[in-house]
Parts: C-alpha cells; sequence; structure tokens
C-alpha cells in the first residue's frame, strides 16, 4: 500500500512539530474562492476533492482530521471518501512536518550511483535517521521512490525543489542556504 | 541517423514555454487549420498512416485508439493526458512539461478536433513543481490569449484544459487508476473491458495519452504521415525520446530515430561507460523492462526491436549497470519498488511482491535457500496475467528476467551467504 510513508502515525510529536498543529472548525473563508472555483471546473464535487486537499495543505502545511470533516461538509460529501483520498495518497501529510522535508530517491538509478551512501551521509549531516524530524523541527528526512530526475543521480528533492549530482559538499551548501 | 529534433530543439531554453516564443516558430498554426479545415477522420487516418505509437509504455497506435472513440454520441468525451511519469528510469516528460508546454497543448487541440472532445485533464505527478508551474502559466496564457476557451481562434471550436496535481502513486500512471484519480478517489485500477474509450472519466468515453505521444501530434499534421513515419522504421513513425541513467558518462535526454540501437545510445550518445568500466546488463523500458545482457544490445531501439529481445521499450528509459553491481542488490532495489507501489486490489500482486520481496532481502542477509532462486521465478510467473492491472506483470518481468539471466548470482548468493561480485553479505 502506497500510504501513510509521510506521516510516521503512533508516534508523538515533538513539541517542535506539534506547535505547528494549527484547529480548523469551519471552512476557511480565505479558501472560499478557491473552493469555489474548483467546483466549477470539476463535474463532480468529489473530483473537486484532491485540489483541495491541496489547498489546505498549502495553507497549513498538512490535513488533520478535523480539515477531512470541514471538506466533507463543504463538498456534501461522505467523511470516508475524504478520508481514504487523503491516507491512499503519499503527498498528504496528515501531521505537521519539518519545514524543510528533504526527500532522497532511494531507487535503481540513483543507488546505481551511491545512493544509499547519500542517505548516511545525509542522516550524519542531520543528525537524525530516516524517518525522523530535527528537534527544532527544521528537517524531516525520507527516502522516496524515483523522482523521474535519474540524469542527475544521486538527487534529493526539498520541499519544492530538485537537487541533484549529491556529494557531501554540495548537501552541507545546500542545506546551509535554507532558513 | 541524425534525426531532427521535434521536441527536444528547445530543451533548457529560458524562453521556450512562453506563449510568444511558441506563436514565433509557427506555434498554433497546425491547430488552427486543422480545427478550420480538416475533418476527424482525416486527421485519426494521418496518425495512423503516421504510425505514432503511445510513448506511455505499450506503444498501443495512437490513430487506433483515437477511432475507438464512439461518433456522434450524446455523451461528452474527455482526454486525459498521462503525464504523471512515475517509471524508474524515465524522465522526458518533464521536459516537455517544462520547455514545450505549447506543443502539448497545440497537440491535445488536434487530438480534441480528431475525437470530438471539448474538456481535457493533464495529470502531472505531485512531485513536479516545476513542470505543474509552467504548464500552469501556459494553460493560462492559452486562455487568455484564446488559444483555450470557449471559441478556439476564432473557429468557434471549445477546448478547456484543466491542470490536475497527482498526490504521489506510481500505480496513478495505469490508465485507469488515472481515471479514478481524476474522480478524486483512491487510485484502484478498473476491470477492463469495458475500456475508456467507451466508458472513461464519469463514465463517458475518454483518450488516455501519454505527454510525448500528443507533443508530436502537431508534427504529423505538419510534415505529413509520410514523412513522420521517414523519420522512424517501419513499425513506427517519428523520433523518440530516450533516457539514459546509471553507470554512464553522460545520463541525460536524447531525442532520436527508433532505427538506433541500443548499443549506439550507450556508446555514442551517452558517453559510453564511466571510468571505463565494462558493461553487464541494461533495463531498456523503465524498470519493468525485462533485464538485457550485453550481448542483446544490438537490438534497434524500437517498440517491435525490443520485443524480438524479449524486452520492450516500454517508456524508454535505460538503465545502465556495470559489472560493479551486485544483481541481487539490485533486484531488492527493484522488488521493494513494487511492492510498495502495488495498490493490493489483486492477492497476486499484493501478496506476490511483498512474499519475493521478502525471500530477496533473506538472501541478501545471508540465509538464502537452496529452493529461493526457483521460488522466485516460480512466484513470479503466477503473478502474470492474474492479475487487475499490468503492474502485477511489471513487478513479475523483472524478476524473471533477472533470475535467468543472472541465475548463477542467484544460487551463489543463496549458497555462500554472500554476494559473487562484491564477496559480501548485504543486509536488507
Ligand atoms: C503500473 C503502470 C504505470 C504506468 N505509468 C505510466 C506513466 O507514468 N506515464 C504514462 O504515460 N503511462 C503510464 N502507464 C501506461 C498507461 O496505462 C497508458 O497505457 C498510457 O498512458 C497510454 O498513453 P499512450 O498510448 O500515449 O502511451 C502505466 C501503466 C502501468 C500499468
Ligand atoms: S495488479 Fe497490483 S497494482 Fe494492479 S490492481 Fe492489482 S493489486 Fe493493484
Ligand atoms: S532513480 Fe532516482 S530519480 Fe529516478
Amino acid at each position: 500500500m502506497a500510504a501513510g510513508d509521510n506521516t510516521t502515525t503512533g508516534e508523538t510529536l515533538s513539541a517542535a512539530l506539534a506547535a505547528k498543529e494549527v484547529e480548523v472548525t469551519c471552512f476557511p473563508e480565505e479558501l472560499r474562492e478557491e473552493c469555489d472555483a474548483l467546483r466549477a471546473r470539476y463535474e463532480t464535487p468529489r473530483a473537486a476533492l484532491m485540489p483541495l486537499l491541496w489547498a489546505f495543505q498549502r495553507r497549513y502545511g498538512y490535513v488533520s482530521r478535523e480539515m477531512e470533516r470541514v471538506i466533507a461538509e463543504e463538498l456534501e460529501i461522505p467523511l470516508i471518501w475524504v478520508r481514504e483520498t487523503v491516507t491512499f495518497y503519499t503527498m498528504y501529510n496528515q501531521r505537521p512536518v519539518g519545514s524543510h522535508h528533504v526527500q532522497v530517491c532511494g531507487n535503481l538509478s540513483c543507488t546505481l550511483c551511491g545512493a544509499r551512501e547519500t542517505i548516511r551521509m545525509i542522516e550524519e549531516e542531520l543528525g537524525i535517521a530516516v524517518g525522523e524530524t530535527t528537534a527544532d523541527g527544521r528537517f524531516t528526512l525520507s527516502v522516496v521512490q524515483c523522482l523521474a530526475a535519474c540524469e542527475e543521480a544521486p538527487m534529493m528533492q526539498v520541499n519544492d525543489r530538485y537537487y541533484g549530482r549529491l556529494d557531501r559538499q554540495r548537501v552541507r551548501e545546500i542545506f546551509g542556504g535554507l532558513e | 541517423m541524425s534525426a531532427p529534433k521535434l521536441l527536444s530543439a528547445n530543451f533548457g531554453s529560458e524562453v521556450s514555454h512562453r506563449l510568444d516564443h511558441y506563436l514565433e516558430r509557427g506555434g498554433y498554426d497546425e491547430a488552427r487549420r486543422v480545427i478550420a479545415e480538416v475533418e476527424p477522420e482525416q486527421v485519426i487516418d494521418q496518425v495512423k498512416r503516421a504510425k505514432l505509437r503511445g510513448c506511455g509504455g505499450a506503444g498501443f497506435p495512437t490513430g487506433m485508439k483515437w477511432s475507438f472513440i464512439p461518433k456522434g454520441g450524446d455523451k461528452p468525451v474527455y482526454l486525459a493526458v498521462n503525464a504523471d511519469e512515475g517509471e524508474p528510469g524515465t524522465f522526458k516528460d518533464k521536459y516537455i512539461l517544462t520547455y514545450e508546454p505549447h506543443m502539448l497543448l497545440e497537440g491535445m487541440l488536434i487530438c480534441g478536433k480528431a475525437v470530438g472532445c471539448h474538456k481535457a485533464y493533464i495529470y502531472v505527478r505531485g512531485e513536479f513543481d516545476l513542470p505543474i508551474e509552467r504548464m500552469e502559466q501556459a494553460v493560462a496564457e492559452a486562455y487568455e490569449r484564446g488559444y483555450l476557451g470557449a471559441d478556439v481562434m476564432g473557429t468557434g471550436f471549445p477546448f478547456d484544459v484543466v491542470v490536475h496535481r497527482g498526490g504521489g502513486a506510481y500505480i496513478c500512471g495505469e490508465e485507469t487508476a488515472l481515471l479514478e484519480s481524476l474522480e478524486g478517489k483512491p487510485g484502484h485500477p478498473r476491470l477492463k473491458p469495458p475500456f475508456p474509450a467507451l466508458v472513461g472519466l464519469h463514465g463517458c468515453p475518454t483518450v488516455i495519452n501519454n505527454v510525448e505521444t500528443l507533443a508530436l501530434v502537431p508534427h504529423i499534421t505538419r510534415l505529413g504521415a509520410d514523412a513522420f513515419l521517414k523519420l522512424g522504421v517501419e513499425s513506427q513513425g517519428g523520433t523518440k525520446l530516450y533516457c539514459v541513467s546509471g553507470h554512464v558518462n553522460r545520463p541525460g535526454i536524447f531525442e532520436l530515430s527508433p532505427s538506433v540501437t541500443l548499443r549506439a545510445l550507450i556508446d555514442d550518445y551517452a558517453g559510453g561507460m564511466r571510468d571505463g568500466a565494462k558493461l553487464k546488463a541494461v533495463i531498456p523500458g523503465g524498470l519493468s523492462a525485462p533485464v538485457l545482457r550485453p550481448d542483446e544490445l544490438d537490438t534497434e531501439g524500437s517498440f517491435e526491436g525490443l520485443k524480438q529481445v524479449n524486452s520492450m521499450l516500454g517508456s524508454a528509459g535505460l538503465i545502465v549497470m556495470d559489472e560493479s553491481v551486485c544483481m541481487v542488490e539490485a533486484m531488492h532495489t527493484i522488488i521493494q519498488f513494487y511492492a510498495h507501489e502495488s495498490c493490493g486490489q489483486c492477492t497476486p500482486c499484493r501478496e506476490g511482491t511483498g512474499w519475493m520481496r521478502r525471500i530477496v532481502e533473506r538472501i541478501l542477509a545471508g540465509h538464502g535457500r537452496a529452493e529461493d532462486t526457483a521460488n522466485l521465478d516460480s512466484i513470479a510467473r503466477k503473478i502474470t496475467g492474474t492479475t487487475i492491472c499490468p503492474l502485477g506483470d511489471a513487478a513479475a518481468w523483472p524478476v524473471m528476467g533477472f533470475v535467468e539471466k543472472f541465475r548463477d548470482e542467484f544460487e551463489y548468493f543463496c549458497k555462500n551467504g554472500r554476494s559473487m561480485v562484491s564477496g559480501e553479505k548485504v543486509g536488507a
């Protein structure tokens, strides 16, 4: 099952991540216009669900259980439809993640070009293991599948940017340049 | 072999994604002409004669696919563009979305005319931030200037385009899973038949094509079917984008005639083997394609050529491995991918991929059993042909190929508890 990788459930959130939790109990006015536009663009309310989830994640960094309920009510669809979609797709965060989500590719082309050593090196640089978040809430580290940038192996994605041909010096420069 | 660069001439450009730049190059002329002057049947016939083959993986003849859409039905017809680009080793559609988004839109308009479709979705993999941004910008520009919308270029032809962002699931590249996802559901592939040409998005007739396939379409109508066919080989017209990665000097993307041999692709275009190492194996068409040995590389890089060596061109992503690679380890990387991406609907795929992964992990840890090599092969064989979608086959083929062609490495690892190549156990 492809679900849930970006979200280690069961583990308690560090204080830094817990501080990023937001309470959303009714549909946010600031997303109403976008929501209406999406509903007009798609054939059914359910089809507007994925882009609406993206809008929530862009705004809040993740999609909480409460947000799922708010979305279901707004689209007038059963809550389970929202739940199954949120949990099926790996890119919807079900809890807050570090400010910089470091996703290192572990597929074949990258592995041929040293991804395994790269992952170990990044663990060292950040002082955390794959699946963890730094205590200050800045970095979350994951290993992901092929990101369609095998020509730049070994490579990683940090939030919305791709970085290729990684070695220790380049990784230090990249991390050093982030806020 | 110096094929013209129909798609890739502007890859890397700072400006080619802008509408004005595309117009300066004669952009949208073909869409305008075809929408205003050409009959749908003629367009389909031209695409058939040009022998355009789908670039998403299966190589299905595009003209034939379009001809399956019922004519004059009362339901709307949809076009779903497959920009999910999830097949490991493949990175070509990203370049088209980033550098030639208008070429894709023009191909979509021509397809729309051919099949009577007025609404299209572009399903882009969720991780592609820059390509999505470029594509959205291109769609916005095209709407603003009348190349999309209620009256495309004053022809009276309406055409709407929505860019849809995926959620990070390989299976959504499978065409029916993609449709489910466009409906807001989890990406569980549908049983076929009915085929999407009759019952697709929201139960309506739907064409699903890959990005590269559609971006080639304006070149077919511009050059004519015969000239387009001549760029390729007898069974497959036009140029092809090849992605080469792994142990080569110049990994990257190459637009060539499909008459190119895999050996030339690696040696002449991708700069040969890195550090002068010796070539050991090539996966020719994305991770799912059965592996080839060095003595099988003089084959033509076309859909038919790869069939002759019992592999497939697939998404034309070549993964090149040198002699330092332990094939049992490589197998582990491959099988953990499929075990991870199986959607779980079919027992053979869900259980079989996990089972094969556990066997490979046991071998890597030094606890392989004498029967493990044979078991891998037999589990893989039992998956093929028994599942809802081809992911099951896609997981089984590489296992069968690896075990057949590198059996000695698997048996050695099981017997001696360490790799024949590195002399070590790996521990998964
Ligand atoms: C598991 C799986 C994953 C696939 N992933 C992709 C993909 O990422 N991109 C793509 O264009 N086709 C992909 N395909 C192939 C599509 O199902 C479909 O055949 C293709 O989009 C049709 O377009 P074409 O005829 O232009 O090739 C995949 C197929 C399977 C079984
Ligand atoms: S073959 Fe695998 S991925 Fe395809 S529908 Fe069955 S379980 Fe899902
Ligand atoms: S294998 Fe790493 S980006 Fe493709």
